[in-house]
Order: C-alpha cells, then sequence, then structure tokens
C-alpha cells in the first residue's frame, strides 16, 4: 500500500533483559505511515516486550526509539499517548459497567478548569465525548453505540472500543496485541476491514500475531521474530504459511496433519435428543442427536456460542441436562457426577484451561493427577503416594515434551502451550474410551498445535472416539473425519469431511442453507 | 517465557523453604516491636524495661511458661480452625461462636449427664464423651454455614457472623437461666463444675499447664498431615484454589464445602472443650474473650500454616500474658500490648510496606487467604 511512504516508528538496536533470559536482543524495527506491519512470532518470542518497550511500559537496557524523526524518551504510557501511539491490549483495559463514552474519557477527561490549579472537581463533559466518539466511529466505519454500557457489549465491538479510545486520544499510531484472539471468524474479518480503513486514513498499525493466515491476509510487511531476535522481514508476496512457519520455530514445520483413514468400529458416545441450558439460563442446546464411534474423530464446527460450550460441558458432567439422555460405552450417564463419567472411560481437554483444565498454583506434579489423585497408584486408603506421583510427573514430562525445568513448577508459570501440555499429558495417558477436546489449541503456537494434533490423532489411531469442539475451521477440517455442524444450538449438518470444502462448511456455520 | 520460569521448592531446602516463609511475619514483628519501643519512649516509658518484662512474663518462669501455654492452647485450636477454612477458600469468622458452644456443650455432659442417668460414669467414658459432644457442636454449627454456601451460596462471612450472634446470646440465655450454677451463693452467669470423671488430669501440681495444649500441637499437626499428604487434603486444597478445576477433576465440591466447614467448627469446638475439661471445669460467660476473633490474625500472621499457626499463636499468648508483667514493671498500660499486636499485623497484611523498609523481591506467589466478596 504505502511502499515508499515515511517512517513513523522505528526502534534502533532495542536490547532488553530479563533476569535469566534475553528478551530482545539488538532489534531493529520500523513502521512507515500508512501501513499494517505486522509481527509474527512464537509465544516468548519477545514480540509483547519490543512493544511495551514502544509503549513505554518498560526500558530498554539499550537502544532507541524514534517517532516522527525524533529520538524518544519514552518514560511511561503518557508519553507514548502524547506522541501518538496508542495500544490495544489483548486483554481488554475496559470498566465493564461504565458506558463507552465513560471509558473512552476516562483519563482523558476534558478539563473546563480556568485556573490551572484549581480543585479538580468538574462537570464531566459527556455530551462533548459522546459526540466527537460518534465522529470518530463514523469516521473509520467503527460502527459503536456511545450510550450503550460497556459489559453488555460482543468481545468484538469492547474491541472496537478500546480502539476509538486509542483515536480519541490522537493515536496516529496503533498497536493491536494479538487483537483476533479472542475474536470468532467473522468480527476476525470485520476487525481486517477496519484496520484496512484505519490506514487508508493515514493510521499506521503494528498488527501482533501468531496466526500465519491472517498475516498474510491483511499485512503490508511482516516481521518475523524468534527467541528475542529479528529472524527476517518479508512480503505476503515474497512468503507463504509454510516459510512463514519455518521462520518463526527455526525448522521444517508440518501444517497439515497426516493421518492414514478413519477405521471407525463401534459406537462409543450415544447422543439423543439433549436440551441444556446456558448461564442465563436460555436453551443453548436444542436437540440434538449424534453417535461418535471408536477410531474416528467428529468435528463440532460452528461460530462460538452457538451451543457447543454447553454441549461439550454437558457431555462431561459439568452442566445439567434438561431432557434427552447420552450414552457412553453402553452406559447411560446423563446427569451423573464428573467422576462417574470420567471413571467411565472420558478425557476431557476443557474448552478454558486455565479454569478447569488446571490449579495454576500447584506444581505441574499435582495438576498431572488432578482427576486421579484419590485412587492407585496415587492414591491409597486416603493417603497421597507421593513417590508415584513424583514417578508420573517425570514419565509425562518426557513424553509429552513439557518444556519446564522441574516438574515441582507452579502450572502458571509456564507458558500456554505447556500448560495445554500437562493437560493434554493427564487426560491422553489414561485409559480412556473417548476425548473431548473443547478449543483444544486456541491461544497455542505453531509448534505445539502441531504436537496437539498429533496427539489426537495418535488416540484416534489407538481406536479412541474422539469429539472435537473447535472454532477454528481450519482444525477442524484437518483433523475430523466426519464434521457435524452447530449453528443456534442445532446440529445443521453432518458431513464426510472429503465430501465438504471450506466454503460450504463456512455458510453453514453462518446458518445458510443451501438450495437443494 | 520458557527461560524466565523459576525453579522452586525441590532445589531448595526444606528449612530454607520454612525460613523463606518466616522472612516476612519475623521482620513484621521486628518492625511492630522497634515502632512500638518509640511509642514508649514517647509516652516517657522506658521500652527496654518493658520489654524485658514481656518477656520475663510470658517465659521467665516456669509458672510464666505454664501461663503461656494455658492463653497458647485455645489459641492454637481457633487459628487452625481458621486456616483449615482459608485452605478451602472459606472464611470462617465464627470460631469464637463455635468455641462457645463447644464449652456451653461439653460444660453440660460434663455436670448434667451423671445426674440425668443417676450414675457416676467412669471417667475413660465419660470424658472422652464430653470433648467428642463439645467438638460435634462445633463442628455442626459451622457446617450449617457450610451447607448454606453450598446450597444456597449463601457467603460464610456473613452466615458465620449471624451464627455467632445467635450463638452468644443463646449462651448468655443459658447461663442466665436454664443452665446457671444453682449455688446460693452465685450470682455469676455460669454452669456449675463438671464431674471429676470429666475432668482432665493435671500434670503438675500448683501449675495450670493442662493436656489441651499437648492435645493442641498434636492436632497441628494432624491437620498439617491432612491437608498435605491425604486426598481429602487435596481436595479441600483444590477447591480452595480453584473450585471450577475441582468440579471438573470430580470432586464433590459442595460436600467438600460443607466438610471443611465442619472441620474447621469441630476444631473451634475441641478449644472450647478443653478449656472446660482441662483448666476451668465449668464455662461461664467472661472466659471466651474473643479467642475466635485473635484466631483470624493467627492464621493471618501465621500464613495458614499449622506450624505457623503454633509459633503466632505462641506469640499472642506471650504477648497477653507478659503484658502484666510489663504493667508491673514500667506503669505502661496494657493496652501497648493491643497496640503492638495490631501493628504487627498491619504489616503482616500490607507486607507490600515490609518489602519496601526491607528491599525484598517478590520472589513466591502471594497466599490468597479467600476470595473476594461473592467469589
Amino acid at each position: 500500500m504505502a511502499k515508499d511512504s515515511k517512517v513513523v516508528l522505528e526502534a534502533k538496536g532495542i536490547t532488553k533483559k530479563f533476569p535469566g533470559v534475553l528478551a530482545n536482543d539488538n532489534i531493529n524495527f520500523d513502521l512507515r505511515e500508512g501501513e499494517i506491519h505486522a509481527l509474527l512470532g512464537e509465544n516468548g518470542a519477545g514480540k509483547s516486550t519490543l512493544m511495551n518497550i514502544l509503549y513505554g511500559l518498560y526500558h530498554p537496557e539499550s537502544g532507541e526509539v524514534i517517532v516522527d524523526g525524533n529520538q524518544m524518551q519514552l518514560n511511561s504510557s503518557r508519553d507514548a499517548i502524547h506522541h501518538g501511539i496508542g495500544m490495544v491490549h489483548q486483554h481488554f483495559m475496559l470498566i465493564p459497567v461504565f458506558t463507552v463514552t465513560e471509558n473512552i474519557m476516562l483519563g482523558a477527561e476534558t478539563d473546563h478548569r480556568a485556573v490551572p490549579n484549581e480543585i479538580p472537581l468538574v462537570k464531566l463533559d459527556r455530551k462533548e465525548v459522546a459526540q466527537k466518539v460518534s465522529d470518530l466511529s463514523h469516521q473509520y466505519g467503527l460502527d459503536v453505540d456511545p450510550e450503550a454500557i460497556v459489559g453488555d457489549l460482543p468481545v468484538g465491538i469492547q474491541q472496537r472500543v478500546e480502539i476509538v479510545k486509542a483515536l480519541y486520544r490522537k493515536a496516529n499510531i496503533l498497536i493491536l496485541d494479538e487483537p483476533t484472539a479472542v475474536l470468532t471468524p467473522q468480527e476476525a474479518e470485520d476487525l481486517f476491514r477496519i484496520m484496512h480503513d484505519l490506514t487508508a486514513k493515514g493510521v499506521s498499525i503494528i498488527f501482533i500475531t501468531h496466526k500465519l493466515k491472517e498475516v498474510l491476509a491483511v499485512a503490508d510487511r511482516i516481521t518475523v521474530m524468534r527467541a528475542g531476535r529479528v529472524v527476517g522481514t518479508t512480503t505476503p508476496k515474497e512468503s507463504n504459511e509454510q516459510k512463514l512457519a519455518s521462520m518463526m520455530v527455526g525448522r521444517e514445520v508440518i501444517l497439515t496433519v497426516q493421518k492414514k483413514p478413519a477405521e471407525p468400529a463401534e459406537e462409543i458416545l450415544r447422543v439423543e435428543d439433549l436440551r441444556v441450558r446456558d448461564v442465563r439460563g436460555l436453551e443453548a442446546v436444542r436437540g440434538v442427536s449424534f453417535s461418535v464411534y471408536a477410531g474416528e474423530v467428529l468435528g463440532i464446527a460452528g461460530v462460538q456460542g452457538n451451543g457447543q460450550t454447553e454441549l461439550a460441558e454437558a457431555l462431561t458432567g459439568l452442566r445439567h441436562i434438561e431432557s434427552g439422555h447420552f450414552t457412553l460405552a453402553g452406559n447411560d450417564l446423563t446427569n451423573k457426577a464428573p467422576r462417574l463419567v470420567t471413571e467411565t472411560g472420558l478425557a476431557h481437554i476443557p474448552e478454558d484451561r486455565q479454569r478447569h483444565g488446571l490449579v495454576l498454583s500447584y506444581t505441574i506434579t499435582d495438576n498431572m493427577v488432578l482427576c486421579d489423585y484419590y485412587r492407585p497408584p496415587f492414591g491409597k486408603r486416603g493417603v497421597i503416594q507421593q513417590k508415584e506421583l513424583d514417578a508420573n510427573a517425570r514419565k509425562l514430562i518426557k513424553e509429552y515434551d513439557v518444556r519446564t525445568p522441574s516438574p515441582f513448577v507452579a502450572a502458571g508459570k509456564l507458558s500456554g502451550g505447556n500448560q495445554q501440555k500437562v493437560i493434554v499429558a493427564r487426560e491422553l495417558s489414561r485409559p480412556v474410551k473417548l476425548v473431548i477436546a473443547s478449543q483444544p489449541t486456541r491461544g497455542l503456537d505453531v509448534g505445539s498445535i502441531e504436537y496437539i494434533h498429533k496427539e489426537i490423532v495418535a488416540m484416534r489411531d489407538r481406536g479412541v472416539a474422539v469429539l472435537l469442539v473447535s472454532a477454528e475451521l481450519d482444525e477442524i477440517l484437518s483433523l475430523s473425519d466426519r464434521i457435524a455442524v452447530m449453528y443456534r444450538g442445532e446440529i445443521v449438518d453432518t458431513v464426510n469431511v472429503k465430501e465438504t470444502t471450506r466454503e460450504q462448511l463456512g455458510l453453514r456455520m453462518a446458518g445458510v442453507h443451501e438450495p437443494a | 517465557m520458557q527461560s524466565q520460569i523459576q525453579s522452586s521448592s525441590p532445589t531448595k531446602s526444606l528449612l530454607r523453604t520454612v525460613l523463606d516463609a518466616m522472612l516476612i511475619p519475623f521482620l513484621a514483628i521486628l518492625t511492630a516491636v522497634v515502632l512500638g519501643g518509640i511509642i514508649i519512649v514517647l509516652v516517657r516509658g522506658n521500652p527496654f524495661l518493658a520489654y524485658a518484662g514481656l518477656i520475663q512474663g510470658s517465659f521467665g518462669s516456669a509458672r510464666a511458661l505454664s501461663e503461656t501455654s494455658v492463653w497458647a492452647t485455645p489459641y492454637i485450636f481457633a487459628g487452625l480452625a481458621v486456616a483449615l477454612a482459608f485452605k478451602g477458600g472459606l472464611f470462617n469468622i465464627g470460631a469464637e461462636g463455635q468455641l462457645a458452644l463447644g464449652a456451653v456443650a461439653t460444660a453440660l455432659i460434663g455436670y448434667a449427664l451423671p445426674e440425668w442417668l443417676g450414675i457416676d460414669i467412669p471417667a475413660i467414658i465419660h470424658l472422652p464423651l464430653a470433648i467428642i459432644v463439645g467438638m460435634a457442636a462445633g463442628a455442626f454449627w459451622a457446617g450449617i454455614v457450610g451447607f448454606l454456601k453450598a446450597y444456597t451460596g449463601g457467603h460464610e462471612v456473613i452466615n458465620t457472623i449471624m451464627m455467632n450472634y445467635i450463638a452468644l446470646n443463646s449462651i448468655s440465655f443459658l447461663l442466665n437461666g436454664p443452665m446457671k450454677d444453682r449455688d446460693p451463693n452465685n450470682v455469676i452467669a455460669r454452669t456449675p463444675l463438671i464431674a471429676e470423671s470429666a475432668r482432665m488430669p493435671v500434670i503438675f501440681d500448683g501449675l495450670r499447664i493442662h493436656w489441651g495444649f499437648v492435645l493442641a500441637l498434636l492436632a497441628a499437626f494432624l491437620v498439617w498431615w491432612m491437608l498435605s499428604k491425604s486426598t481429602l487434603g487435596f481436595e479441600i486444597r483444590t477447591v480452595g484454589l480453584n473450585p471450577d478445576a475441582a468440579k471438573y477433576a470430580g470432586v464433590n465440591v459442595k460436600r467438600i464445602i460443607i466438610l471443611t466447614m465442619a472441620l474447621s467448627g469441630m476444631l473451634a469446638g475441641l478449644a472450647g472443650a478443653l478449656e472446660v475439661t482441662g483448666l476451668n471445669y465449668r464455662h461461664e460467660l467472661g472466659f471466651s474473650i474473643g479467642y475466635g476473633f485473635d484466631a483470624i490474625a493467627i492464621a493471618l500472621l501465621g500464613k495458614s500454616h499449622p506450624l505457623g499457626v503454633v509459633l503466632a499463636a505462641i506469640l499472642f499468648a506471650a504477648m497477653r500474658n507478659g503484658a502484666t508483667r510489663m504493667q508491673f514493671l514500667t506503669q505502661l498500660p496494657v493496652d501497648l500490648i493491643s497496640m503492638l499486636q495490631a501493628l504487627i499485623l498491619l504489616f503482616v497484611a500490607a507486607d507490600a510496606i515490609i518489602r519496601y523498609i526491607y528491599r525484598i523481591r517478590v520472589q513466591s506467589e502471594r497466599v490468597v487467604l479467600t476470595r473476594g466478596w461473592g467469589g
């Protein structure tokens, strides 16, 4: 787009050390006016550190930051904002009970004081700010209602509020930190459109991500980081997914899952006319029926919020079933306790690994027996057998390649990918008949995704039935043997993976019926 | 970030771990003592004399040691009660009521059961029975709160406070009415003396130290063992740290909440039972003087670890017990001790101050004592 326009932000020779780790090693990076410059790298590559330096939150040991040709001393985010740099964090910095306008004016309240040192008690001029918010929102096609309560808005819109907030502070450089991690595919598409609108109007964007497809779709230039260093800068034209993945990981990565044709055997999971309500008491699963057979992967495709979460929770005993029933290996487990379901032969990789899957302050050793602590060899007559726990942890850490200095490290201190590996190790190492994997690779880096996919296929090949719930269409397509599409709590279609296309599934997920 | 992960416990020796955990409380005590000293100087007292008196009065003689242990006994039990609940993610404010109820129940069995049955009960049955009934009373009282929490979501902080009111006022009624000592000379709200068969044997003639102190140390060990070595302890800690993960892991979260509260109340009830059977041989309205509330402070100072609770309880006991000697030597008011305790707790609770003063970097995760309101 703006190939030869001037450089608005430049980082030269940035080096930043943390105890025991060189987070940024002599980084050079520049951003041109009106471009989308993607910063690609795995978790822990040093992307966030670099951005925090650009945003004035960290101070580099050496190197300089140049904004609009002037060398800058950024001591705080206030300085960064002052120089026109705005940041949208992965976790939004919004107050849910405030309106959009209130959130945007927070910290940048219009000051009507005549005398500078007068008591800072002035009437908040909501109207004026609301007008500005509405103007900005129209100007950039953001479509944000200034009067809406932030907590009521969907995640995608909340993100736009963050963008308006930055624009309101007159930002012409936007840093978006993993902006698509929390979005549905449609919301992500909307965001990309907004990003293009913004750059067309002269805003420059740094787009931090680890998703290859997005980078190729939206970026003007791509800089790849690995282990604290810049590996290289390229453009979408000169690159492809395979090349980028290799640059990120530092070795050849197999992006497509290698698997043999499925050999489905006996029925393991049978679900009949299941109805489940969500947290708000609304019917989220509306009469769903399907079966999963030994040795196959059934993928549940669907945009987030179409009842998949509730379905998985109901089948694992975590959510009450209103009507209908399900059987696991012939045992009716409708509304039975989670423990009974587990003991009947379920492995569950939960959607929210930090909330359900792990106790973050427990050691890896303890987390590895979270579901099995009470039965031999780990628990005997009510007493924990520490030696067995230790041996188990050492074995699984090795087998499942969990990267940790020791088994006694708290799970919360591991990277997301390694946390997920702990859960996968625990769940898949048990003798089970059915695996329910919910969003098993959400937020993970390429290397971990590759690994977890391999493990899931290995389970299938061992004759285990796998129910895969994922919002990532690519994941569904590459792992599943059959695909069921969920839309508004119902299964609208079940197809063989060989007889469908990405486009077809996308339409079904959006609720569009094919012409007969 | 792979390499940022810090290795913890296994490489460190046990001693090192213990010392690390004790560092902040120790420095908090030190800082409070120095500040207290300055305050003593300001009111024209001699801080060295005052602290010497405090130590003499609490550890300086056999009698002083005995009295300190007498104070420490209910402190340890009640502190363990609060600490155990903390570990399960529950805030037991009601130890005071559970303790008093345990004492009354034990006293009732102690003085009335032989009358009801019309026989002398052998000590081997009467004493354990009296203690068990006291424990059961505390467990039942706290268990109600656990039940309300598990099945209605009623917050245990509110409910333990309300249960305190019910318990303490009912006891006041009982001690002034149906259970009042009928001795014609008695004007005090107290029960009759319990039968000899319900009393614990004296350890040393002439000293008030009783078997309750030994049992308190034993209880601390058992609580530690239960929490760290048993599957039940694993369940309690898991529910305390992450109830969602506990449910996922197949733990019956409701059952564990009720059980944790009941065990907590049982320890508090035991504190009351031992005060009656080992020390006072009756329950009197004025006997329970805020043990249950100090227990919250003791659990906090001891970082909810049973060993920490024992040490914190002994410290509190020593301060209470040595205060009289301090007053005798320096004419300083006993209230100074309450102030010193408050300062220590302030520094433990706001450990950021201590970390700032002594430039200690955060290395371990903070102990989260309880989840927030509605959590």
